[in-house]
């Protein structure tokens, strides 16, 4: 009998999780359809799910209409950029809060991620000016300085996680067979902190890739990204719903086929450490 | 060469001294065996040694030069940790290799001394596993393998054989004791476990607290134990220790009389008692016996199997030789 109740439980909870998956895939799935309806066919009501005339006009005026290769490049390069620049910063500041803690380490780390907590929009002043004196403004330097600073109170936090995992005796043994700081690093805690990197970098890849609020207020023309991309397609005025669909389809199918092939080492970073 | 000296070393963590002034000397090729409870302090002594804790005062010195404020990878001692700390992404050979590597020794020298090493400790069939896919024992000895290819001045032990099953444990006892006899390195090697201890050590340190109780052979501590905490610590099963009107004739506050100097009678002797539990091991009995005078059971050991039932009526007569007197502050009376 307790065959029967378990394998009905697994039913439910497997048509629940479809069902909250379907939920949030949702609005992807629908800014999918709308992208290859015509414009009228986008605001019909009833709305129309598969039974409307399939057409890849939008993409073709999207494609006319602008520059995708160039938002699609600036998109990689910040979001490349800023990963990388952040991993410099944070891996080592990751080891000496793991390894070495002081009486302070857990209060730094908490008031990192307290930064978080504040809107972007009440720095905008302040780092708008700053850019604009440091001529940074609409540069792709500037994106990405700003890009790793906003991120990188998580990839700390998340670098530290890992770094906690590994056995300090490990690191011990390497110091008592005469490696150096560098060896150590190199041989024997990169290696072992392997995975843990590498979701740490695809997350913030995506988070970077994702960001709208510092790319839109911080760009025009030169560093615009695809973020920048979809929101010229939005107006207040006209129909543009298709169009806008197809230029935000065309925005995360790049990091959409990346998150797919990277999914197990994604879910494994962001509940690292959560069990024990 | 491997002689160390510890001169009025101290340890602080944060307000709290574990370690409070102390010195002690390690012959070169000793075996010494830092023992004592849970907190004690000696895994802590031996991080001071093999440099992974700072001293917050006193001197270290390895041969006689001052190493107080070497790092751990220029100190030239080897460790074997508890956790065996093998490195998991490496092979075993790589392991091994691993110090080797990070002295830029040439490849040649290196794997002669991996296959030497190998064959020493029966891992030439492992060489090319990762310690993921060995058992317990296998991989301590890969630990130790990593621990002997470099000829360090001295091996310094933490607990090695505590995750290891008993059976597992008594041979690596006498392994670890074989390579000490055929290296002839010092070797500094911390346990809680006073077996380990006695069969192992030419020197046994024990320590409580920080301090450093005693220090001498194993059959000196067994001999004569300079005070109430090693009479109790040293010894299986534990001494006997008695105070009140069953010490007074011996004009002391308390005496101590191990398991195995007490005679059994049943007729006649100088302690008459109830036997309580009895613990048949076929070499050997023990038993407990509730004495009249005694507060608490006394402990007895008897070659062989003995016909004593619980309940049953003795009479106990402790060798007067082999009573050990204390005074009033637990220290021996000579």
């Amino acid at each position: 009998m307790a065959r029967a109740v378990t394998s009905r439980r697994k039913l439910i909870n497997t048509t629940a999780a479809w069902a909250v998956g379907l939920l949030i895939f949702f609005p992807i799935l629908w800014t999918i359809l709308t992208s290859f309806k015509t414009e009228a066919q986008a605001i019909a009501a009833p709305p129309l799910f598969l039974n409307f005339d399939w057409t890849l006009e939008n993409y073709g005026v999207v494609m006319e209409r602008s520059n995708y290769a160039r938002f699609l490049w600036n998109s990689i390069l910040i979001a490349g950029g800023s990963t990388i620049l952040g991993l410099l910063v944070a891996v080592p500041a990751a080891w000496s809060m793991a390894f070495v803690p002081s009486r302070r380490t857990k209060d730094i780390l908490l008031w990192m991620l307290s930064t978080k907590m504040l809107p972007a929009v009440g720095v905008l002043y302040p780092i708008y000016l700053l850019f604009i004196q440091l001529g940074l403004l609409d540069s792709r330097a500037g994106l990405i300085i700003v890009m790793m600073l906003i991120n990188l109170p998580i990839i700390v936090w998340m670098l530290y996680t890992y770094f906690r995992e590994i056995p300090v005796d490990i690191l011990e043994a390497a110091r008592m067979d005469g490696a150096s700081l560098k060896s150590e690093i190199l041989y024997v805690l990169t290696p072992m902190a392997i995975p843990g990197i590498a979701s740490t970098m695809l997350l913030n890849f995506i988070l970077a890739w994702n960001e709208a609020f510092w790319t839109l207020n911080l760009t025009s023309v030169n560093a615009a990204p695809l973020t920048a991309f979809i929101a010229s397609y939005s107006s207040p005025e006209g129909l543009f719903f298709a169009k806008l669909s197809a230029a935000s389809t065309m925005a995360i199918a790049p990091i959409l086929i990346l998150g797919w092939f990277s999914q197990k080492q994604l879910v494994r970073g962001l509940t690292f450490g959560a069990v024990k | 060469m491997g002689r160390i000296t510890l001169d009025k070393i101290t340890k602080k963590f944060g307000d709290v001294e574990v370690i409070p002034p102390l010195d002690l000397t390690i012959n070169d090729g000793e075996f010494v065996v830092f023992v004592g409870p849970s907190g004690c302090g000696k895994s802590t002594l031996l991080r001071l040694i093999a440099g992974l804790e700072d001293v917050s005062g006193g001197e270290i010195r390895i041969d006689g030069s001052d190493a107080t404020m070497v790092p751990p990878a220029k100190r030239g001692l080897a460790m074997v940790f508890q956790s065996y700390a093998l490195y998991p992404h490496m092979t075993v050979r790589k392991n091994i290799a691993f110090p080797l590597r990070m002295a830029g020794m040439d490849p040649a020298e290196q794997d002669r001394r991996i296959t030497a090493a190998a064959d020493v400790l029966n891992l030439t069939d492992y060489l090319d596993r990762r310690p993921g896919q060995l058992s317990g024992g296998q991989r301590q000895r890969v630990a130790i393998g990593r621990a002997i290819v470099r000829e360090p001045a001295a091996f310094l032990f933490d607990e090695p054989l505590s995750n290891l099953d008993a059976a597992l444990r008594v041979g690596m006892r006498l392994e670890i004791s074989e390579l000490h006899k055929r290296l002839k390195t010092t070797m500094i090697y911390v346990t809680h476990d006073q077996v380990e201890a006695m069969t192992m050590a030419d020197k046994i340190v024990v320590l409580r607290a920080g301090h450093i109780e005693q220090v001498g052979s194993p059959l000196e501590l067994y001999r004569a134990p300079r005070n109430l905490f090693v009479a109790g610590f040293i010894g299986s099963p534990k001494m006997n220790l008695i105070d009140g009107p069953a010490a007074a004739p011996y004009q002391c506050k308390t005496i101590g009389i191990r398991p195995e100097h007490i005679a059994v009678s049943a007729e006649s002797g100088d302690w008459k008692g109830t036997v309580g539990v009895s613990e048949h091991l076929g070499s050997d009995t023990f038993f407990h016996v509730k004495c009249d005078d005694i507060s608490e059971p006394l402990t007895v050991r008897v070659g062989g199997e003995v016909d004593v039932h619980y309940g049953d009526t003795i009479w106990l007569r402790p060798d007067a030789a082999q009573i050990h007197r204390f005074d009033d502050a637990g220290l021996r009376i000579a």
